[in-house]
């Protein structure tokens, strides 16, 4: 008898350790004056926090910010698991989101969001390219970050070497490019670019140009024309030996902190693993990268990476997160003036692009007023489309540029596999 | 509770007790969200739209160039992969439970090391020896070959996950033989030799017959295991170049995570992948099993 009922007690204690999670938390009644937030570089966004939080501080010195790093595919994965078992209480109250996800999110997953169009901050202050990323019909769903335009650093000992300067390179095209990039190979035997992971090359030189791979409501991948242009320059820059393409992210920031390339195309945030071979100190120049010949529309300016803020649907204390976010991040200039010297944090913010800091001169870019520079060639870049399909295209874009470069394949009949490959993904 | 419980009943009792705690975790964790995933291959939608579709996305997935890469990828990685391993596995075992070797520990514990190290840290070790500039390039350079771009090509890209497989696992399977091999008796090879049995007729007429049992373990694990991979295409290729080394699972992933989110028709591929690894699991017992 004894024997059963300490059995039951047992099993009925195993049970209860399998439901124990499944009670509801009961929220605090008390607003909270801490907010959690997920951001993912230590070296960049997350600095920027600290700092932000300092700030607030002065005005409200009992806040606090709980930062939890977190990769930003986790974030998302964490975001889209949520939305799934419909539990937001696992949420933070603020989160840091890629600029190229926001619309696939926003279209997918509403609920995750808290639209900021009641938070007071004036949104015509940020640049309108940027802004428009996590924008969707009217409403904003982000607080923009940091900025993402294309920059190309070139090594000006390495180009000197083959008697060029930093203007044959300066706002040219492709054809003018290219025949330089030639002379640098044949003169010094190193490589003009270095990149890294395929298609993102692509897609810079599609935006340079505004050419959308999503044009109303359809995908525009096959008879896009600058496409097939940009296709053909990534894939005769491999042929010509002009650049190499690394898989692997650490050996191409070795490739150029090295010397074994004369320069990159990439957003303007690699400046960090740049400037981290200190040694390189005054041999490098910014110049904006190379645009389309005889295509309309076409410039020297695009956009790759960035990020933005986002308040979650399950914030704990949504005036608290507002009012953070407008004093700190959406208004002040002094904040991002520290982010700029201490972190090369460039802004989209634009009264705080004209601070003095701005100015700067720039020893590592041999004096060059670099900061300044890059916040113009923000203002020039076209607006691209990928609707909320950024990933499908990519991908699809990254098989059809593996095949033309490793197959020798097509480039017509490639575009004409990534339209139907898109189609197909996004078609349910 | 009068009446009195007689010892087989009261033993019966205690042991469903003590199955019923696992038995009951194992259900709620395992089965219950098994027969959600089917149900939600059966669906399309999410949320609140979420309407039946019988078997449209079963339907879908021959129609999809993507899943069909990847299907021919698994399927090439499970059908070389899974034999080259279970005979070097085997031959490791046989040879390390030869009483003529020495520092046995050593080795055993050097062949078994590589299933303690992390699916991603390895992958990650494997990334860079294969690296355009890594180990093994520099390697080849001493031999006069010239070097390959392992990551950016097709087969290599494919053979490099293979190798990583094989380091990785080889050394798991060999335990399973090792523990076999010590459970044949000695003084039947010892009657074999007297007999005048050779090496190698020993092997296929006696080893292998009598741990038939281990190999078709290890062979249903490692099918399984197989055609689930998906640390090793994520972490040392990212399915890349384009999609030539992606598999199954990792198409799953970035269905559901990477791409416009598609949970349906990602269910409908683990759906799928359960019903190859049943059929494949029951064809190995059926060709294993040899009782009348």
């Amino acid at each position: 008898m004894k024997r059963i009922l300490t059995l039951a007690l047992v099993v009925l204690m195993a049970i209860t350790t399998v439901f124990a999670n499944g009670a509801k938390e009961t929220p605090a009644a008390e607003k909270t004056n801490t907010l959690t937030v997920w951001a993912w570089d230590p070296n960049f966004n997350i600095p920027a926090l600290l700092e932000a939080e300092k700030i607030y501080q002065q005005k409200n010195p009992d806040f606090k910010l709980n930062i939890v790093e977190n990769p930003s595919k986790d974030i998302e994965v964490k975001f889209v698991t949520a939305d799934q078992a419909g539990d937001y209480s696992t949420l933070p109250d603020i989160f840091l989101m890629q600029d190229n996800s926001y619309q696939k999110f926003i279209a997918n997953y509403p609920g995750i969001f808290t639209t900021l169009d009641g938070s007071g901050i004036n949104f015509s202050d940020f640049a309108a390219g940027k802004l428009a990323m996590s924008t969707a019909g009217g409403k904003h769903y982000g607080v923009p970050f940091d900025n993402g335009a294309v920059i190309m650093p070139i090594r000006t000992d390495i180009i000197a070497q083959a008697g060029l300067t930093v203007d044959d390179f300066n706002g040219v095209t492709w054809s003018t490019f290219f025949e330089n990039a030639t002379k640098v190979k044949k003169v010094t035997g190193i490589d003009m670019l270095t990149t890294s992971g395929g298609s993102e090359i692509v897609l810079m030189i599609l935006q340079s140009a505004g050419a959308s791979p999503y044009v109303n409501g359809k995908v525009n991948i096959e008879n896009n024309k600058v496409l097939e242009e940009a296709i053909g320059i990534y894939a005769r820059l491999i042929k010509e030996g002009l650049m190499t393409d690394y898989t692997d992210w650490d050996q191409y920031i070795a490739s150029f902190n090295t010397g074994k390339a004369a320069g990159l195309i990439q957003g303007n945030w690699i400046i960090s693993s740049i400037t981290a071979a200190a040694d390189q100190s005054g041999k490098w120049a910014v110049v904006p990268l190379p645009k389309l010949d005889g295509v309309a529309g076409a410039t020297n300016y695009s956009n790759s990476g960035g990020a933005s803020w986002a308040v979650s649907s399950s914030c704990r204390n949504k005036e608290l997160a507002f009012d953070f976010l407008k004093t700190t991040l959406g208004s002040n200039t002094d904040l991002y003036d520290t982010l700029l010297v201490n972190n090369g944090v460039i802004t989209t913010y634009m009264p705080a692009a004209k601070s003095a800091r701005y100015q700067d001169n720039v020893e590592f870019f041999g004096g060059q007023k670099v900061y300044s520079d890059i916040v113009s060639y923000a203002n020039g870049v076209p607006e691209c489309d990928f609707g909320s399909y950024y990933n499908d295209i990519r991908s699809a874009l990254t098989d059809a540029i593996t095949n033309v470069v490793q197959k020798g394949a097509d480039i017509k009949a490639e575009m004409k596999k990534a339209q139907e490959a898109v189609e197909f993904a996004i078609g349910g | 509770m009068a009446k009195k419980l007689t010892l087989e009943r009261k033993q019966s009792i205690v042991g469903w007790g003590f199955l019923l705690p696992a038995s009951l975790l194992i259900f709620i964790f395992c089965f219950y969200p098994m027969l959600q995933a089917v149900l939600l291959s059966f669906k399309r939608g999410n949320n609140a739209a979420e309407r039946w579709v019988g078997f449209a996305n079963y339907t879908r997935l021959f129609k999809d160039k993507v899943f069909l890469e990847c299907l021919f990828n698994t399927v090439f990685y499970f059908v070389i992969q899974v034999p080259i391993m279970l005979v070097l596995a085997l031959i490791l075992a046989q040879m390390l439970n030869s009483p003529d070797v020495k520092c046995k520990g050593i080795f055993r514990t050097m062949i078994f090391l590589p299933c303690a190290t992390s699916l991603v840290s390895y992958s990650m070790i494997f990334k860079s020896l294969f690296a355009s500039n890594g180990f093994i390039n520099t390697m080849l350079g001493w031999i006069n070959i010239a070097p390959i771009d392992w990551f950016n090509r097709t087969w290599p890209a494919r053979i490099v996950i293979i190798i990583a497989l094989v380091w990785r696992w080889t050394g798991y399977n060999m335990v399973f033989y090792l523990a076999g091999l010590q459970n044949i008796d000695g003084s039947i090879y010892e009657a074999a030799t007297i007999d005048g049995c050779n090496a190698f007729q020993k092997l296929t007429k006696m080893t292998i017959p009598l741990l038939k049992p281990t190999i078709l373990l290890t062979a249903i694990m490692s099918t399984s295991g197989t055609l689930q991979l998906f640390d090793e295409s994520v972490n040392l290729t990212g399915g890349g170049p384009g999609k030539a080394t992606m598999t199954l699972a990792h198409y799953i992933y970035s269905t559901t995570f990477e791409n416009t989110p598609n949970f349906n028709y990602a269910a409908a591929i683990s759906v799928f992948i359960l019903i190859c690894i049943s059929i494949l699991s029951f064809i190995q017992m059926k060709v294993g099993d040899k009782r009348d």
